[in-house]
């Protein structure tokens, strides 16, 4: 297992608008990613703007879904239903744990 | 055929050059270059529209934060965060930093109209500016997206029934840079910017206005401490109603030759001649015999300062400063190089309208015609004399001009009387001589008359007068 990976903390946030395709898309592939590469350290927060449209603007959210990295830091976000899991990788900065 | 739907655009001259306002509950898109007055004129349709309609507005901008916008606006008497506070306007800054994105897969813009509709609902506005929408394009990597979205997005506006102002960069081929005028067909307006041989111009056309009819000829605008103001270009026929009613001259001699009557109401008149005749002290008298019938008159001097010109004419027995004290007289000095002809032509008309004089002066006409080619000057003259007349303001205007000069020939064409004065040499004596060239409906007197300056003003006698004269 990377060590460095086990030390951090990854705060994630889901910015969905209603049951739409593209966000259960979004929500399932996330969730499955996370499983896959960040071995239990981390937590997924799903904001639904449909409930807390007053969220939108604080993080400057356009794109649906949007998904916020906010710790570790930099803040990083990455738009799209996240099906490109290699992208996804990138954007949130994960080595992939199959490879070594 | 239903009649379109009109909203005040809150512009002064605008809404009478589109017959009325913008298309309320659609898009109109305002394009331009940088600078050229996109955001401001969209500012103030959002600040006019919720101070004067009871029409409450949301500002998306793209571009500017919300603290800049504000600054920018402060100094036209424009409070935007007191209006925030009062609910009369909402802001949000959506910032794109397109290095900061990574694409993983599909997405829509269905966070804009979360932010649109939560904006749109906190103050339960009836307008929306979009500023600019070329940010889109920039901040969003898939384009194929970000115009699905907009077609969207136009949709969605338009079922609200909001009124809404898109602006977009001007492009090199399309009128906008990124085609934003294929989802905006209701209304569209182009600013322009240009400075030429130093002297800037800022001009509005309404390219498009489905269903309603609209001017078609390219506006001069200006951006002053009151904001936009649209020339005011009015009546594009000969509509003017002519009065019958009479204007003293001030010079009584003068009147002799006008059928004892002196000028029109509401005409104007064309007072040429070379330099050093007189042609000021005529104005002059215009002015002064007009502020003491209690009218007031606007003096637009472009060779002379205020000071200069009340000593000059002080000296001559016409004391000008007593009506400037009434506020019966208002000069307005600038140098002709300044800026260019519309400016001043705009200034002009702004000024007319603020301070709605009876009569004005224009001294001299020719400082104005130096500064554009004859044909753009002729043209902005007519507009400028049409709205003159329309509005039933007497205007007299000085020329510096000679018998033969052609071209000044043809200015006098428009002008309704046309008097000449011209220096004679008579032996060892300068001598001037006044006529009557025309006076369109009346009987004017065809003699030519020798005028003299003297301590208590202008005088006109006989040719055959004494030489010593005064």
């Amino acid at each position: 297992m990377d060590p460095v990976i086990a030390e951090e903390h990854w705060n994630l946030r889901l910015y969905v608008a209603g049951q739409t395709d593209k966000s259960i898309r979004a929500i399932r592939n996330l969730n499955r990613i996370c499983a896959e590469h960040l071995n239990g350290h981390y937590t997924i927060e799903v904001i639904d703007l449909m409930d807390r449209p007053q969220l939108a603007e604080g993080d400057q959210i356009l794109a649906i879904p949007t998904l916020v990295r906010r710790l570790p830091e930099p803040i990083k976000r990455i738009i799209g239903d996240l099906s490109n899991e290699e992208r996804v990788l990138i954007g949130l900065d994960i080595r992939p744990l199959t490879k070594a | 055929m239903q009649q379109l739907k009109k909203t005040s655009s809150g512009i002064k001259g605008l809404d009478e050059l589109t017959c009325g306002g913008l298309p309320a509950g659609r898009p109109t898109l305002v394009c331009g270059g940088p600078g050229c007055g996109k955001t401001l004129l969209a500012t103030t349709f959002l600040v006019m529209g919720a101070l004067n309609d009871n029409e409450p507005g949301v500002f998306v901008s793209f571009d500017e934060r919300i603290p800049d916008l504000g600054a920018n606006v402060a100094s036209l008497g424009f409070d935007l965060p007191d209006l925030q506070k009062r609910g009369l306007i909402a802001m949000d800054h959506v910032f794109l930093d397109r290095r900061a994105i990574e694409e993983a897969g599909d997405y829509d813009l269905e966070g804009l109209f979360v932010r649109l509709a939560y904006a749109i609902k906190k103050v339960d506005a009836r307008r929306v500016v979009l500023d600019s929408i070329d940010s889109l394009f920039a901040g969003i990597p898939n384009i194929a997206i970000v115009r699905s979205e907009l077609t969207r997005l136009f949709a969605w506006l338009k079922e609200r029934g909001l009124t809404v102002i898109i602006t977009a960069e001007r492009g090199d081929n399309g009128i906008t840079r990124n085609g934003v005028e294929e989802y905006v067909s209701d209304c569209v307006i182009v600013l322009d910017h240009r400075v030429v041989e130093q002297s800037s111009t800022r001009r509005l056309r309404v390219v498009k206005y489905r269903g309603s009819t609209h001017g078609t000829n390219e506006y001069p605008f200006l951006i002053d401490q009151d904001g936009i103001t649209v020339l005011p270009v009015t009546s594009l026929g000969l509509a003017q109603i002519a009065s019958t009613e009479r204007v003293a001259s001030g010079v009584a001699s003068l009147d002799a030759m006008l059928e004892g009557k002196g000028y029109f109401k509401g005409s104007s008149i064309l007072l040429g001649g070379a330099a050093g005749t007189g042609k000021t002290s005529i104005a002059a008298h215009f002015a002064e015999a007009a502020c003491r019938r209690g009218e007031r008159c606007a003096f637009f001097s472009f060779e002379e300062s205020p000071s200069q010109l009340a000593r000059n004419m002080g000296s001559i027995g016409i004391d000008l400063q007593p009506w400037v004290d009434k506020g019966l007289l208002r000069f307005h000095a600038a140098r002709p190089s300044l800026q260019g002809l519309e400016p001043h032509l705009a200034l002009m008309l702004k000024e007319i309208s603020d301070f709605q004089p009876d009569v004005a002066v224009v001294d001299p006409l020719s400082a104005l015609l130096a500064i554009g080619s004859l044909h753009q000057t002729q043209g902005m003259l007519l507009r400028l004399i049409d709205h003159l007349k329309t509005v039933g303001v007497t205007s007299l205007f000085t020329s510096l001009q000679n018998h033969d000069d052609q071209s000044r020939i043809a200015i006098s064409s428009i002008m309704d009387s046309w008097i000449m004065v011209e220096n004679r040499r008579a032996g060892n004596d300068l001598v001037r001589r006044l006529h009557v060239i025309k006076s369109r409906g009346m009987a004017h007197s065809a003699e030519m008359r020798r005028m003299l300056i003297t301590r208590s003003g202008v005088q006109l006698v006989d040719l055959q007068t004494g030489l010593e004269g005064a």
